[in-house]
């Protein structure tokens, strides 16, 4: 299995756009006055749209999108989106822990924005054949 | 803030169906920038075995986070959701959500525990087709921070 870095830009657009389609209008996720007065630096990203992102680099990964069979994460800093056009970015990495003999392949993943960690123990099983 | 751990292994009730439409699947593939044609196409995903177009692997979190809403508003054991961060999230598939599925959560307190003044809830979610299916199990710890 190739996996190769993916990275996703986040911008509050698409913060705006996963709150409508998720139906998570948490403030702290496109309000910054919000987000401040609960003592974040700034709007933050909804932890889901980060994992969905990081499930977006293991289906790819895999080579299908039906191809997960366990997907976890724990999520240790917030990941800070800036009122601009840029945005910032999120880099995902992985390595192959364990491919069993029924054909799944168990992933350590690592989620990175700027040069700190955002998430542990993000792990993924995904069938790899048949 | 402290819940009571005697909650541990209570479960609700199970939730009303919930109707995973089409393009409620192509919305939150659009909204994670997802372009995998089984996310938006039918026949490219009835061409990889499944009925309609199949749901990326986050996506029953937007039914299981509106089900656990159940414990979340449980007065009897007093979260307050203004102090909620999200902790960890999991997910363990029997097969991929599909469009056309009808969905029913039956949600269970499998964890509390309190330290360092604040308190720790893991919730699992079952979910199943209204037949009784199993489709995914679904995990969230919420950690209610304390008042420091």
């Amino acid at each position: 299995m190739e996996l190769s870095t993916r990275t996703f830009r986040v911008t509050r657009a698409d913060l705006v756009r996963y709150a409508g389609a998720s139906g998570d209008f948490n403030p702290i996720h496109w309000n910054d006055r919000t987000a401040t007065t609960v003592g974040l630096p700034g709007v933050i990203a909804h932890g889901m749209f980060t994992m969905a992102l990081v499930g977006r680099a293991v289906t790819e990964w895999a080579g299908a999108p039906d191809a997960v069979v366990e997907f976890g994460v724990r999520f240790t800093r917030p990941v800070v989106v800036p009122d601009d056009d840029e945005g910032t970015e999120i880099t995902v990495d992985a390595v192959v822990k364990e491919v069993t003999e029924a054909g799944l392949t168990r992933l350590d993943v690592t989620a990175r924005c700027g040069d700190e960690k955002i998430l542990s123990q993000a792990r993924a099983i995904v069938r790899t054949t048949g | 803030m402290s819940l009571d751990p005697s909650f541990v292994g209570r479960t609700y009730p199970p939730t009303a169906p919930y109707q995973v439409g089409r393009e409620k699947i192509r919305e939150f593939a659009t909204a994670i920038g997802a372009t995998e044609p089984a996310y938006h196409d039918s026949a490219a995903a009835r061409a990889l075995g499944h009925p309609d177009v199949v749901a990326p692997p986050t996506f029953p979190v937007l039914i299981t986070m509106a089900a656990s809403q159940q414990i979340v508003d449980d007065p009897a054991l007093g979260v307050d959701y203004s102090r909620v961060v999200h902790g960890d999230q999991r997910f363990a598939y029997t097969r991929p959500v599909v469009a056309g599925d009808e969905l029913v959560c039956v949600n269970t307190i499998e964890e509390i525990s309190n330290r360092g003044g604040h308190a720790f809830l893991t919730t699992r979610t079952d979910v199943t087709t209204s037949a009784g299916e199993p489709v995914v199990a679904v995990w969230s710890k919420l950690v209610v921070r304390g008042e420091s």
